[in-house]
């Protein structure tokens, strides 16, 4: 197998592919918002509690490939705890490294997600590594409206 | 699509001669050999279409049926000489039944707006499969949304034929119109259209073929098969992109009305009234896709001269091949097992989704198609948001099926 796609298909994409974190519902959600690609079909929903402006709980449920899947689960652990604030800057620095190779601008925050940084070479599959990741941005700005990579 | 004509071919048919026909089977992918296993999707072009195109704007360019000066007049005879190859290609009566136009989709919705729409009233039905293409379900739909008609959907069994069963209950007196695939692009079945034919016309009921997925795997008698149209795209037949054709029985052409009005479609223009030209112009308003339909004839002349019995015998030898080879696989299932089926494969990598089998084939230069094939009706009885799908044209070898085989059994090792 070619280095780039080795690199896009690490083991931790594929481990959390096969055993997806917080994927379950929340009761009581205070955000329950949708995304969807629908040029591939990808859909999940995102459920958040909030704690005053604290992420107090973060859970998906949904189906789509192995890097829209591992994304959504790794977003789950990585803003967990966050506050909104924190968790917007670890989507501008989410969004920065797939989609192009440059340093990333508050890199200490992306910590595990670097695992993503192969998926730029991926034109094709950004918007799987980033479904998920939109859906969190509208969810902070408190939209309701379902999200649509297109 | 029949036996015989499997029986009939000739034995001289060689593929790696055939290979060399064609200069982008010699590119490399991420430094492997392009596999390309998207025949479905579009083919690649033979070198005697590529250089008809190129030989059409060195020494014959100049608008059609206008000038009387020598290189319209050339263009003009090239041009004509394409209609009366397809013409012979299919076995159309006359000439003048076929009538070019951008592809599969631009010949139904014709057919929709011109033939179908003025006949349809509120109550009326349009039956069309579960299997159909997108493009063979929207202009139906559209049709039937103005007029107060509804579409029928004739279902298919987990094989993926068609129910004949409960084509011929939905078939009854509210039927106006029927269009079916001749080839399933999602599935690769092949649909019994004489019988469909028969049975429609039985009642007095129009049917319309959609050919695009045969006319490049099979010989096609549209006059065997009864139809009234059939329609069909010159990019999934080895010519190029944005030409196509509507075949359709001549009584029928000439009762219709025109679709879209400019020049070469009247024979005189006044403010007070305009008549309109004869078939197959009347349908062709405005300049028409000129190389288009010249390097359509050449591709005609090149499955002609390769033999259509040929292509469909090699084809039917490399389905058969991979669906033994990829039925092999632990964790392959393969949607689509109609009996007779024309060489296309979808299928499931169980716990695989289907973007990620295409990613990781792509890095090996395998390219086959992934989602839901412009049929998401088809997905949709399978319960599944998209598959992956090989599917083979002339040139395509054993050896590649084996690549596609290889590429697979890393993935499902990958994924275990």
């Amino acid at each position: 197998m070619d280095d780039s796609l080795r690199d896009l298909y690490q083991d931790v994409i594929l481990e959390h592919n096969k055993r997806p974190r917080n994927y379950r519902t929340i009761a009581g959600a205070d955000s329950e918002l949708e995304g969807y690609n629908p040029l591939c079909g990808d859909r999940l929903t995102l459920y958040l509690k909030f704690e005053g402006e604290r992420i107090a709980d973060a859970a998906f449920q949904g189906h789509g490939c192995a890097i829209s899947t591992s994304s959504a689960s790794l977003m789950t652990e990585a803003v967990k705890g966050k506050t909104k604030a924190e968790a917007e800057k670890i989507f501008d620095g989410f969004i920065h490294l797939v989609r192009k190779q440059a340093p990333i601008p508050g890199k200490e925050e992306i910590g595990k997600l670097a695992v993503f940084s192969g998926v730029w070479e991926f034109p094709a599959r950004v918007k799987c590594a980033s479904l998920a990741w939109h859906t969190l941005h509208s969810a902070l700005e408190g939209k309701n409206e379902k999200v649509s990579t297109e | 699509m029949s036996p015989k004509a499997t029986a009939a071919a000739k034995p001289v048919f060689d593929v790696e001669r055939v290979r060399q026909d064609f200069p982008i089977l010699h590119t490399t992918v991420h430094g492997k050999s392009l596999v390309y296993l998207d025949n479905a999707a579009t083919t690649q072009k033979p070198q005697a279409v590529l250089d008809a195109l190129r030989h059409y704007y060195e020494a014959e360019n100049s608008n059609v049926h206008r000038g009387v000066h020598f290189l319209s007049e050339t263009a003009t005879q090239e041009f004509e000489s394409s209609r009366a190859k397809v013409a012979r290609f299919i076995n159309a009566a006359v000439a003048e039944e076929i009538i070019f136009v951008r592809g599969a989709t631009e010949a139904i919705n014709l057919v929709a707006n011109s033939f179908v729409r003025p006949r349809l009233k509120p109550g009326d039905e349009v039956l069309v499969s579960e299997m159909e293409h997108h493009s063979n379900i929207v202009p139906w739909q559209m049709a039937c949304e103005a007029t107060g008609a509804h579409i029928k959907v004739i279902p298919i069994n987990d094989a993926g034929e068609l129910r004949f069963d409960e084509f011929l209950r939905l078939l009854g007196p509210r039927t106006k119109f029927v269009a079916i695939g001749h080839v399933s692009n999602a599935l690769g079945t092949v649909n019994p259209v004489k019988r469909i034919v028969d049975a429609a016309h039985g009642l007095g009921v129009p049917v319309l073929i959609d050919g695009a997925q045969a006319v490049p795997h099979a010989p096609v008698d549209v006059q065997a098969i009864g139809c009234d149209f059939y329609a069909f795209s010159g990019h999934k037949m080895y010519g190029p992109t944005g030409i196509g054709v509507l075949w359709g029985k001549r009584d029928h052409l000439q009762a219709m009305p025109p679709w879209q009005g400019g020049g070469d479609m009247i024979r005189s223009v006044t403010f007070a009234k305009t008549t309109y030209n004869d078939v197959p112009f009347k349908f062709e308003a405005g300049t028409p896709h000129i190389e288009g339909a010249i390097g359509l004839g050449a591709a005609v002349d090149y499955l002609s001269h390769i033999g259509m019995a040929n292509i469909q015998a090699h084809e039917k030898d490399l389905l058969e091949y991979a669906t033994k080879k990829l039925g092999g696989l632990k964790g392959i299932r393969i949607l689509g097992t109609a009996k007779d089926k024309a060489a296309v494969l979808s299928f499931i990598v169980e716990g695989v989704h289907p973007h990620d089998v295409g990613s990781l084939l792509d890095r090996d230069g395998i390219a086959v198609r992934t989602g839901h094939h412009c049929a998401q009706p088809v997905m949709d009885h399978y319960g599944v948001p998209a598959t992956s799908r090989a599917s083979f044209g002339l040139y395509n070898t054993r050896a590649e099926v084996d690549a596609l085989v290889a590429g697979l059994a890393k993935i499902l090792e990958m994924f275990k």
